[in-house]
């Protein structure tokens, strides 16, 4: 069963994903919402990996994806708590008053 | 003694750190010792090694100093060459330099009415100048390589322009009108140049002769591989044989470089301008020494000239022709010294034809007895202007011989030197290159022979006016006095030189007696290979063209006296009858106007055009400013996209990103 | 019938995709996220990656998308824009922006444009070892220094959140000594 669906079934799922998470960060402007979909496109990265891992017999793939999980999961962390404490001086959390670094 | 040649140069070097650091300091008297002291030592040396070379029958000492540069096959090394040549030029440079630097140290001082003493306000200054300018002439003598002689030209230039433009602050002089009795309009002259612009006169005339020089020795290098005197002349007739034009082309600009530095035509003309310069400085580089570099340069270099026989001949018309102009325009010339300053234009033209016609031995033998009686003249007319308060206009003199007695017969003594006087140094010096031009082509000798007839009427002119007579000024006159005690030292001994100068150089007929001069400088004819031009002319031949020669200047100093002592009115008669050739003499035949209008003016214009037109506008505003205002611009614009917004930034990246994956996906 | 699982699947993984975007509510997005998580999981145990799919559902399910709630929570469910419409000019351009990029990727899928090195990790192997007994002997022999350094990303990440957390209780405190 497994072997029904060829790689490129896959490959191309992770880039619909990607898309859409990118599409995503550059649609929305909540901050919340757009750390969601860089994590919705590093899943799909993922996915990649995972599915050339089953389809070049390496275990690199799986190996990339542990790496990527831990990095992920640090990086929200941070996000989010670099996100709460810029709450703490504007009250609304729009990506667009984040802008004093202009010029 | 010959070893040490090199302090010949370095002891006025001595001299100018010394006069130029703590000169002004240490005050007048100090400098007044040390100046002239360094040259004497210079003098001192050269005398040693000269009776160092007599006594060993040395023709020549190499003196090795350093190698400047070793650049792969390109070696420039320093050496001085101790010869005979160049002996004599330090002898002449240093032994009149030292007389005309004592003389200095009076000159440059002023002494009021009470007897105080005002040396002038840059005495240092001038010292360290014309120490300076010393070593330079010696480095140019010296060098055994085409390029020492080079560095040096150039420096002598330089302190030519120093010391010509001395007294920087002073402005052009106006000129009295020559008046030529009543009814008559006066004849306007054109105002005398500042000290500043004669300098600059000076160093631009010069520059585009050393163009010329430089030209020539850089194809020296190229045809010949080493720049050294004796290696170029050793290979000198190989390639003359191979390829004559390069021996034409590199004399050629060889000599346009002497044009320039040795005031021939057409590049004379910064010369009597240069008169704006203290007198000491006119006596010394612009009669004496620096202006027969071209002299020099062209005796070393004969074994080049004797195979460039079309270019030989040039020099020596370019001499005759330029002699002949010179001296017609010192007849009407109001200024004592730019009479002076013509009689030597017209007095070099003479040694060039000497070395145009091959005779060495004879040009460097009138450079040396033009080197004494020249110097004294100008040193007397300078004791004159110090007497009488710097006027240096003729008209306004006369009967001074009552008041300055040394100075009135070491100025004859001059005269008749520079005249051909018979038994002077100026005539036998004089007709040796006379005798040489009737041996080679007499046409030259007859333009000789004339501008021997001006030059002595003119110069005896400038005696009767300026001496005899009546007083013009009776105000001037009251004031006048004798110089002092190192004025008329300088005046004495360079009288006493000019007289006696002549046993240097007698002619082989005569007596019998040895032509020292010949002798010595026969190892200069050793390369080439159709030996020495000395005269072989038949004895009466020599004997008529000796006589000629003397009758000729006795003639001029008569007719000179005629005109000026006896019946003055005769001069403004002839000026007024022959008013237009008057006025265009009078008008140095408008070459300096000619000059301006075709070079100068259109020099300046080009350089007010391109500074204000190119570098002020378009360097500065364009080129500058609006480069500045175009980064500023982009630096403007660009920084909009740093809007602040993380959406753009975020934007910029995804579509950098697609740019990048459609490239690797395209290739 | 593999195919028509795997579509199934994909399906309900976009469809969360897109209902995380395109979602007023904050919280119906982080819902739709856990969704999308949950179906990569599955997709990971059809390709043979059990160890991952338990990791995913741990680490992305089980942390990550509660982190979201937490904060979500903590700053209150009115953060964020007033969305009138989602058809503007600009939300046009950007989805167009995305489209070209899906094309471009997925043209490259089908042209068979991406390679790679084939190692042996196969079916059989796995199904001898054991996955995790697999991924492990990998991750500590050859891979080790990666794993160390990820432990110290760890390490960092979780100190700089608790600073960036206790700077908020030190303002606190000095602000009230300045009282």
């Amino acid at each position: 069963m497994i072997d029904q669906v060829p790689v490129s079934f896959y490959l191309l799922l992770g880039a619909i994903l990607f898309s859409i998470g990118a599409g995503g960060v550059l649609i929305r402007r909540n901050t919340i919402i757009i750390l969601m979909c860089v994590e919705m496109m590093m899943n799909s990265v993922n996915l990649t990996f995972v599915a050339f891992s089953r389809y070049l017999d390496s275990a690199t793939g799986q190996i990339f994806v542990f790496m990527i999980m831990a990095v992920a999961a640090v990086e929200v962390a941070i996000g989010l708590a670099l996100l709460v404490e810029l709450n703490r001086h504007k009250r609304a959390v729009n990506i667009d008053e984040i802008n004093s670094l202009k010029g | 003694m010959a070893q040490l040649m090199w302090l010949t140069i370095a002891l006025p070097i001595v001299g100018v750190l010394f006069n130029g650091i703590v000169g002004r300091r240490l005050g007048h008297r100090v400098v007044s010792l040390v100046g002239p002291l360094v040259v004497l030592g210079s003098f001192l040396i050269g005398a040693g090694a000269l009776i160092e070379l007599l006594v060993q029958g040395e023709e020549a000492v190499l003196v090795p100093l350093w190698t400047w540069a070793a650049i792969g096959s390109f070696t420039v090394e320093i050496n001085l060459l101790v010869d005979h040549l160049s002996l004599l030029m330090v002898l002449v440079v240093t032994g009149v330099g030292f007389l005309i630097h004592v003389y200095a140290t009076e000159y440059m001082v002023h002494k009021d009415e009470s007897g105080h003493l005002h040396p002038d306000r840059d005495f240092a200054r001038f010292f360290t100048f014309m120490n300076l300018f010393i070593a330079s002439m010696l480095i140019l003598v010296l060098g055994d390589n085409y390029l020492m002689m080079y560095v040096g030209w150039e420096l002598v230039g330089v302190c030519s322009y120093l010391l010509i433009g001395f007294w920087h602050d002073r402005p052009d002089q106006p000129q009295d009108p020559i008046d030529l009795g009543e009814g008559e309009e006066p004849v306007r002259l054109q105002p005398l140049l500042s000290p500043a612009a004669s300098g600059m006169k000076a160093f631009i005339v010069n520059r585009v002769g050393d163009v010329g020089f430089a030209l020539g020795v850089f194809l020296i290098w190229s045809t010949f591989g080493t720049l050294q005197f004796t290696g170029v002349f050793e290979q000198a007739s190989q390639v003359a044989e191979v390829t004559p034009a390069i021996i034409t082309w590199i004399t050629l600009l060889l000599f346009i470089g002497a044009i320039g530095k040795s005031a021939q035509l057409p590049l004379y003309v910064w010369l009597p301008d240069a008169m704006a310069g203290p007198t000491p400085v006119s006596a010394l580089i612009h009669a004496a020494t620096m202006v027969t570099a071209g002299i020099y340069m062209i005796a070393r270099s004969n074994v080049l000239y004797a195979l460039a026989p079309g270019v030989s001949m040039t020099i020596a018309f370019i001499g005759a022709i330029t002699a002949l102009f010179a001296a017609t325009i010192a007849l009407v010339q109001v200024d004592l010294k730019r009479i002076l300053a013509y009689s030597t234009i017209s007095q070099l033209g003479y040694m060039f034809m000497a070395v145009g016609v091959g005779a060495y031995a004879g040009a460097m033998f009138h450079l040396t007895t033009h080197a004494f009686f020249k110097a004294l003249l100008f040193l007397g007319a300078g004791s004159v202007m110090h007497a009488l308060n710097d006027v240096i206009d003729i008209r306004r003199m006369g009967g001074l011989k009552e008041k300055m007695r040394i100075t009135w017969l070491t100025f004859w003594i001059g005269g008749l030197a520079l005249a051909g006087f018979p038994l002077m140094s100026g005539f036998f010096s004089k007709d040796e290159i006379l005798a040489e031009a009737y041996q080679d082509l007499p046409i030259l000798w007859v333009l000789g022979i004339i501008t021997a007839a001006l030059t002595a009427f003119y110069t005896f002119r400038a005696v009767f006016v300026a001496f005899h007579g009546q007083p013009r000024d009776q105000r001037l006159y009251d004031h006048a006095h004798e110089s002092g005690k190192a004025i008329t030292f300088a005046l004495i001994v360079l009288a006493t030189l000019s007289i006696f100068g002549g046993l240097l150089g007698l002619p082989a007929f005569l007596f019998d007696l040895p032509n020292l001069m010949d002798n010595w400088l026969e190892p200069l004819y050793a390369t080439l290979e159709h030996g020495a031009e000395t005269a072989h002319l038949a004895l009466t031949v020599e004997l008529v063209l000796f006589a000629t020669s003397a009758v000729v200047a006795i003639a001029g100093i008569a007719v000179a006296y005629l005109f000026y002592v006896v019946k003055p009115s005769i001069p403004q008669n002839l000026a007024r009858s022959t008013r237009p050739i008057f006025s265009l003499l009078a008008n140095k035949y408008y070459v300096d106007e000619l000059y301006n209008a075709v070079f100068v003016k259109p020099g300046l214009t080009l350089a007010r055009n391109m500074a204000e037109g190119i570098d002020t506008w378009l360097i500065d505003n364009i080129l500058v400013d609006g480069l500045a205002k175009v980064i500023g611009w982009c630096g403007q614009q660009l920084s909009q996209l740093q809007s602040g917004y993380l959406r753009h930034y975020a934007l910029a990246t995804f579509i950098g990103v697609l740019v990048v994956i459609s490239y690797f996906f395209l290739r | 019938m593999g195919q028509l699982f795997f579509l199934i699947v994909a399906a309900i993984a976009v469809v969360a995709a897109l209902g995380v975007i395109f979602n007023r509510n904050v919280v119906h997005s982080a819902l739709a996220l856990l969704v999308n998580f949950c179906s990569l999981a599955v997709l990971y145990f059809m390709l043979n990656a059990q160890f991952l799919a338990v990791a995913q559902i741990l680490v992305y399910a089980g942390a990550i998308v509660v982190l979201f709630l937490f904060v979500v929570m903590l700053l209150g469910a009115e953060l964020g824009e007033k969305i009138s419409s989602w058809l503007t000019v600009q939300n046009a351009f950007l989805a167009a922006l995305g489209i070209i990029l899906l094309t471009v990727v997925g043209t490259a899928v089908f042209e068979n444009y991406i390679n790679g090195a084939r190692g042996d990790f196969t079916t059989e192997a796995v199904r001898e070892y054991g996955q995790v007994q697999m991924i492990g002997s990998v991750l500590f022999t050859d891979y080790v220094l990666a794993f160390q350094l990820v432990a110290v990303l760890l390490s960092v990440g979780i100190i700089g959140v608790v600073w960036l957390a206790q700077l908020h209780l030190k303002r606190q405190s000095q602000g009230e000594l300045n009282d």
